[in-house]
C-alpha cells in the first residue's frame, strides 16, 4: 500500500474559496483514481492561503488488469455488422474468437486491459484535475495559458511507502512536479524537500505554517478568548469571520487592543460592523456594561517587538475608520433629532425601480397598506402608518450609506432620537424580518403590520410590472418576500384574505399613481397561486402531505392562510388515525358509486334521501348518523373548529362501513335505489364541507 | 530583508519608488498630461497592456476624483491625489517579491509589519477591463492594489500584465506617521524652505471642491462630452493610409485622449449631481464603447499588435 501527497503551491488564494477548493481537490483526485481502477483507505485535504494539499492513504500500487468479453454478430452475419463490431472493439478479425451460442456460431471479442502503475494514473488524474479545477473565478498569468485562482508556482507530488517516496513524474504547463515546498512567506521563505505527509507537516510547522485550517481556527479562538478573559472581557462569537481570518494566515498571531474612549458611545452594531467589514477584527465586549470596548486582530507573523508595531498600525487604521463612523453618526443624529425630514425629502429623488417610482412613492404605498392591515393584526392604524412612513428613512442616512447591512438597526436608533415611541422605532428595525426561513418573526403588532405591508407592496408591485421570479432567477427576492408573508401571517395567527377586494383596490389605486399598471384579476390570481406554491413548500417542510394541502387548497377561503393551515393540520391528523383512513375508504366508495350512477343516469342525486324508504337497520342507522353528523359539523365549521368537525366525521365511519356491508345500492326497486344514491350524496356533501377528499390519496 | 531607514518626506517616497522600479528594469515614465481618474488611464497602462510586445513602465500619475473633494478638510480624502503605477508585461513570476522589495525600499520593514494579500478583484466598467488580484494590507491598512489584467477594452490580455497601484498619500502618511494629509512634509522638513502638502494643495482642494460641486457649467460639460465622443469616433474612422506621409497611421492615441476627456467630463457631471441613477449606466456605457473602439484600433498598430513569434 502506498501514500500519496499532493501540494499545489500558489499566490494567495481568496479565503472564501478555500473550503470548497479542499473538497473539490479531494473529490476530483480520489474519484479519478478510483475510476482508473485504484482503491484507497482514506483521504484528507487541507488549505492555507498559499497551498492546497491532499493526502491519500492506503493507495493500491497498481490497478487490476481488466478482462472484458463482448458478444458480437453471428459468423454468418452481413459484412457491415462485422465491420461495425470490429470498429467498436478496436480489434481485427483474427483477434476475435468464434463460439457456439445456442443455435448459431457467434464472434466474441476478448479485450484485456493490463494493470497500470499508480504513478502513471496519478500523473494523469492530477493534470486533469489542475486543468479542469472548478474555481469560482480563475485567471491566466505571465505568458502561459493555464488557469488557476492565482498564479500557480509549484507542484509537490510524492508517492511512497515505508521504503521511501518518489516524485510522481508529471508536469503542467512547464511546472514540473517535485518534492519541495516553501515555508511562511516572511518567517521562513526558503524551499525544502519532504519525504512523507508526516515529514511535510512537521517541517511546515518548523517553517511557521499551520497546515490545518481547523487547527488555525481553534488556535485563534482559544487565544483570543484567553486574552479577553484575562482582561475581564468576552469575545463576541463570529463563526464566519473566524473561518475567513483562518484563511488569511498561515501562522496566526492573536493581538488584542482597546477601542479609544472617544468611540465607545457609538452603537455596538456600528462598532462591530465597521471593525468586521473594514478590518476583519473580532469585537470584544465588557460583560458588565454590554459595550464593545476592545478588538482582536489576527496577524500572520511573530515579530521581534511581539506585535507592538502591528497593533499600533491597526489601531491607527481603526481610529480613522471609527472617526468616519462617528462623523456619520453625529451628522445623522442632527437629521434624526430634527424629525428625519431631510431624509424623507431625499428619498423622493432615489429610484426604487424605474417602473415602480421612487423610494418615497414606495414608502407612501407601504404606509397606506399598513394602515389597512393594522386592525387585522391588532395594531393602531395611525401608529402603523406612522411607523411605515419612518421605517425606511435611514436608507438616506450616512451610516447606512456606508454600511447597508445596518439598515433598520440604525432606523431604530434614529427614530428613538426623533422622539418616537419604542413601538414605532422597533418597526424600523423589525419590518425587514423574517429574512430567511430560520429568522425570527416579529410579533409586535405595529411591526407585523409594517412588515406585511412592505412585503405585500413588493410582491404586488413586481407582479404588476411582470417581473416575476423564473427558475433560479429571483433578483428581487420575491420568493423570500412571499415566505415572509406566510410566516408573518401564520406566526401571528393573522386572519386575513390575501385576495381581499378592498386591499386589491387600494393597491391598484396606489400603484396607478406611479404609472399605468394593469393589476387585473388575472394578475391577482397568479400572485395567489404563487403564494400557494410557496405555502406548499413551507408546509411540506413542516411535514404536511402534499395531497392534504391540495385537499384544503380546493376549499373556499383558500387565500386565508391561517384557516388553510388549521384545516390542513386537522386533516393530516385525522387521516393518520384508523377512523380517518377507513372513513376515507368509505367516502371514496360512496363517491365512486354515486359518480358512476350520475354519469350513467345523467342526473345529480341531490334530491334528499327519505328515511321512510329505508329497508334495513343499517340504512336507518346511517340516516341517524348523518343527521347527528350534520348537526355537529355545521356549527364546528362556523367556528372553524376542524378538530371537532373531524371527530364528528369519525363517528360516521362505523355506520358507513355497516351500510356498505349490508346494503346493495343498485337494487331493482328504482325508488329504493334512488333513495340510496341520494343518501350517498349526503355523505359526499357532508365530507365536502370539511375538505376536498377526492384530492386525498390512498 | 533588512530594516531600511525611514524617508523624511512625501517626495522622498516617490523618489525611492522611482529608483527602485527603475533599477528593476522599468522605464520610469512621466505622468500623462491629461486629467484622469486613476493611473490605469495612462496609455502606458491601458493601451500598452494590449498586444504581445513586452513592456515595463513605472510612473506617478496625478489623479482626479471630483466627487471626493472635501475642501481640504478631510484627513484622507482629496479630489486631486497621486497614484504610483507599475505595469509589467508579461507579469514576471516573482512580481509579489518585487513588490515587497518596493515596500522595504520606502522604509516598511517587513519583519516588523504584517503584510497581507487580501482578495480584491478589479473591474473598470468605463475601460471594459477586469483582472484578479488583491489589495495589499500593511497592519490592516490597504497600501496597494495588485492586479493581473485579464481583459482590457474588451480584449483578452495575452500575455497578462501585472499592475501595481500605490495610493501615494495614504502610503506616505503611514510611513511618515502623519494623521492629516495636509500636515505631511512634501519636501525635507530640514530644507531651507520646508513645504507641507497643505502648503501646496490646501487652497487648490478648496478651489476645485467648489468648482466640482458648484462652479462647473453643466451645459458646457455635457456639450464637451458629446464633442469628445464624436471626435473620438471621427478620428478612428479615418482611412489608415495617410496621404501626406504615405504611411499607415491609425490615430489610436489621439482618439484615446478623447475617451479620457469624456471619462473625466462624466466624473465632473457626476460631482455636479446632474446624472441620475439610470443615466449613470448609460454614460458609463458610452465611455466604455469609446475605450473598446480605441483598444480595437490600438491592436491594429505596431505597438499594440500581437506578433506571431517563433516557438
Amino acid at each position: 500500500m502506498s501514500d500519496l501527497l499532493i501540494e499545489l503551491f500558489s499566490e494567495e488564494i481568496p479565503a472564501r474559496m478555500q473550503a470548497a477548493a479542499r473538497e473539490n481537490l479531494k473529490k476530483l483526485v480520489t474519484d479519478g483514481l478510483v475510476e482508473a481502477g485504484l482503491t484507497y483507505e482514506s483521504a484528507r485535504a487541507f488549505s492555507t492561503p498559499r497551498r492546497l494539499v491532499l493526502t491519500v492513504q492506503g493507495l493500491t500500487p497498481e490497478s487490476k488488469p481488466v478482462r472484458e468479453e463482448r458478444k458480437g454478430p453471428r459468423t454468418d452475419a452481413p459484412q457491415a455488422a462485422l465491420d461495425g463490431f470490429l470498429r467498436s472493439t478496436g480489434l481485427t478479425l483474427d483477434q476475435l474468437e468464434k463460439r457456439a451460442d445456442k443455435k448459431a456460431e457467434v464472434y466474441f471479442a476478448v479485450i484485456e486491459k493490463p494493470g497500470r502503475k499508480a504513478a502513471e494514473i496519478i500523473a494523469e488524474v492530477l493534470e486533469r484535475t489542475i486543468r479542469t479545477f472548478p474555481w469560482p473565478k480563475s485567471m491566466r498569468w505571465g505568458s502561459g495559458s493555464l488557469r488557476w485562482v492565482r498564479p500557480l508556482h509549484s507542484i509537490l507530488c510524492l508517492l511512497g511507502d515505508e521504503g521511501g517516496a518518489e516524485v510522481v513524474p508529471m508536469s503542467v504547463d512547464g511546472i514540473v512536479a517535485g518534492n519541495t515546498t516553501g515555508g511562511h512567506r516572511f518567517m521562513a521563505p526558503a524551499r525544502f524537500a519532504v519525504s512523507s505527509f508526516d515529514d511535510y507537516t512537521a517541517k511546515l510547522r518548523r517553517a511557521f505554517v499551520m497546515l490545518d485550517s481547523a487547527e488555525r481556527e481553534a488556535h485563534i479562538w482559544n487565544d483570543a478568548q484567553n486574552q479577553a478573559f484575562a482582561r475581564g472581557l468576552e469575545l463576541v462569537p463570529d463563526a464566519g469571520l473566524l473561518t475567513e481570518v483562518a484563511g488569511l494566515v498561515e501562522w496566526p498571531v492573536v493581538l488584542m487592543g482597546a477601542i479609544g474612549a472617544e468611540f465607545l458611545h457609538l452603537p455596538p452594531e456600528v462598532l462591530q460592523t465597521s471593525m468586521r467589514e473594514h478590518q476583519k477584527f473580532f469585537s470584544v465586549r465588557n460583560p458588565k456594561s454590554g459595550r464593545i470596548e476592545g478588538f482582536v486582530t489576527v496577524a500572520n507573523r511573530e515579530t521581534a517587538d511581539n506585535g507592538a508595531t502591528i497593533l499600533k498600525g491597526n489601531l491607527k487604521v481603526l481610529s480613522a475608520r471609527l472617526s468616519d463612523a462617528r462623523f456619520f453618526w453625529e451628522n445623522d443624529l442632527r437629521v434624526a433629532k430634527a424629525g428625519m425630514g431631510d431624509w424623507a425629502e431625499g428619498l423622493k429623488a432615489v429610484t426604487f425601480h424605474n417602473k415602480l417610482g421612487s423610494q418615497a412613492d414606495r414608502i407612501a404605498r407601504i404606509a397606506a397598506l399598513a394602515r389597512e392591515i393594522a386592525p387585522l393584526v391588532g395594531a393602531d392604524p395611525d401608529q402603523a402608518a406612522r411607523a411605515a412612513g419612518l421605517a425606511k428613512l435611514d436608507l438616506r442616512s450616512a451610516m447606512v450609506g456606508e454600511f447597508p447591512e445596518l439598515q433598520g438597526t440604525m432606523g431604530r436608533y434614529y427614530a428613538l432620537e426623533a422622539g418616537e415611541p419604542e413601538t414605532i422605532a422597533n418597526a424600523a428595525r423589525d419590518h425587514y424580518s423574517p429574512l430567511g426561513p430560520s429568522d425570527a418573526v416579529p410579533s409586535e403588532p405595529v411591526s407585523v403590520a409594517v412588515a406585511l405591508a412592505d412585503k405585500i407592496d413588493t410582491l404586488t408591485g413586481f407582479w404588476a410590472i411582470d417581473e416575476k421570479p423564473t427558475g433560479s432567477k429571483d433578483p428581487f427576492a420575491l420568493r423570500r418576500a412571499a415566505l415572509g408573508v406566510i410566516r408573518l401571517v401564520l406566526g401571528n395567527g393573522v386572519r386575513w384574505r390575501i385576495a381581499d377586494i378592498r386591499m386589491v383596490h387600494l393597491l391598484q389605486q396606489k400603484l396607478t399613481e406611479n404609472g399605468p399598471f394593469k393589476f387585473s384579476n388575472e394578475v391577482m390570481a397568479d400572485l395567489l397561486s404563487f403564494f400557494h406554491d410557496r405555502l406548499k413548500v413551507f408546509l411540506r417542510d413542516q411535514g404536511i402531505r402534499h395531497d392534504v394541502i391540495d385537499a384544503c387548497l380546493a376549499m373556499p377561503g383558500n387565500d386565508d392562510l391561517t384557516l388553510l393551515v388549521k384545516r390542513a393540520e386537522a386533516l393530516q391528523a385525522f387521516l393518520g388515525s384508523d377512523d380517518g383512513t377507513n372513513l376515507l375508504q368509505g367516502f371514496k366508495r360512496a363517491n365512486n358509486i354515486l359518480t358512476q350512477a350520475e354519469q350513467k343516469d345523467g342526473v345529480e342525486y341531490s334530491f334528499g334521501a327519505d328515511p321512510k324508504f329505508a329497508e334495513t337497520d343499517e340504512e336507518r342507522a346511517l340516516f341517524a348518523a348523518l343527521d347527528a353528523g350534520e348537526a355537529a359539523i355545521a356549527p364546528a365549521m362556523v367556528q372553524e373548529d376542524f378538530a371537532a368537525a373531524m371527530a364528528a366525521m369519525a363517528k360516521l365511519r362505523a355506520p358507513i362501513d355497516a351500510f356498505f356491508t349490508a346494503v346493495q345500492i343498485n337494487t331493482d326497486n328504482a325508488i329504493v335505489r334512488r333513495n340510496r344514491l341520494n343518501l350517498l350524496h349526503r355523505i359526499r356533501a357532508l365530507v365536502a364541507q370539511v375538505a376536498d377528499f377526492t384530492k386525498v390519496e390512498g | 530583508m533588512s530594516a531600511t531607514d525611514t524617508p523624511r518626506s512625501f517626495q522622498e517616497i516617490i523618489l525611492r519608488l522611482m529608483t527602485y522600479w527603475g533599477s528593476r528594469g522599468c522605464a520610469v515614465l512621466q505622468p500623462y498630461d491629461m486629467e484622469v481618474g486613476a493611473g490605469t488611464f495612462h496609455p502606458a497602462t491601458t493601451l500598452r497592456s494590449l498586444g504581445n510586445k513586452p513592456w515595463a513602465a513605472a510612473y506617478v500619475q496625478p489623479s482626479r476624483r471630483p466627487t471626493d473633494g472635501r475642501y481640504g478638510e478631510n484627513p484622507n480624502r482629496l479630489q486631486h491625489y497621486y497614484q504610483y503605477q507599475v505595469l509589467i508585461k508579461p507579469s514576471p513570476p516573482d512580481l509579489q517579491e518585487l513588490y515587497l522589495g518596493s515596500l522595504n525600499a520606502i522604509g516598511i520593514d517587513t519583519s516588523l509589519h504584517d503584510i497581507r494579500f487580501v482578495e480584491d478583484d478589479w473591474e473598470s466598467p468605463t475601460l471594459g477591463a477586469w483582472g484578479l488580484g488583491w489589495e495589499v494590507w500593511c497592519d490592516g491598512m490597504e497600501v496597494s492594489q495588485f492586479t493581473y489584467f485579464q481583459q482590457v477594452g474588451g480584449h483578452d490580455c495575452k500575455p497578462v500584465s501585472g499592475e501595481l497601484t500605490y495610493g501615494l498619500e495614504r502610503l506616505a502618511m503611514y510611513v511618515l506617521g502623519i494623521d492629516h494629509v495636509m500636515d505631511m512634509p512634501f519636501n525635507d522638513p530640514k530644507s531651507p524652505i520646508p513645504l507641507k502638502y497643505g502648503d501646496i494643495f490646501r487652497q487648490t482642494e478648496e478651489e476645485y471642491s467648489r468648482h466640482n460641486f458648484d462652479g462647473a457649467t453643466t451645459e458646457m460639460l455635457l456639450r464637451h462630452f458629446e464633442d469628445a465622443e464624436a471626435e473620438c469616433e471621427r478620428l478612428l474612422a479615418f482611412d489608415p493610409q495617410d496621404p501626406n506621409s504615405g504611411k499607415r497611421i491609425i490615430m489610436a492615441h489621439p482618439a484615446y485622449d478623447q475617451c479620457i476627456k469624456a471619462s473625466h467630463l462624466f466624473n465632473l457631471l457626476d460631482a455636479r449631481g446632474v446624472i441620475s441613477v439610470t443615466e449613470r449606466q448609460a454614460y458609463i456605457g458610452r465611455v466604455r464603447a469609446l475605450a473598446k473602439k480605441c483598444a480595437d484600433a490600438f491592436v491594429q498598430t505596431e505597438a499594440g499588435a500581437s506578433v506571431e513569434t517563433a516557438a
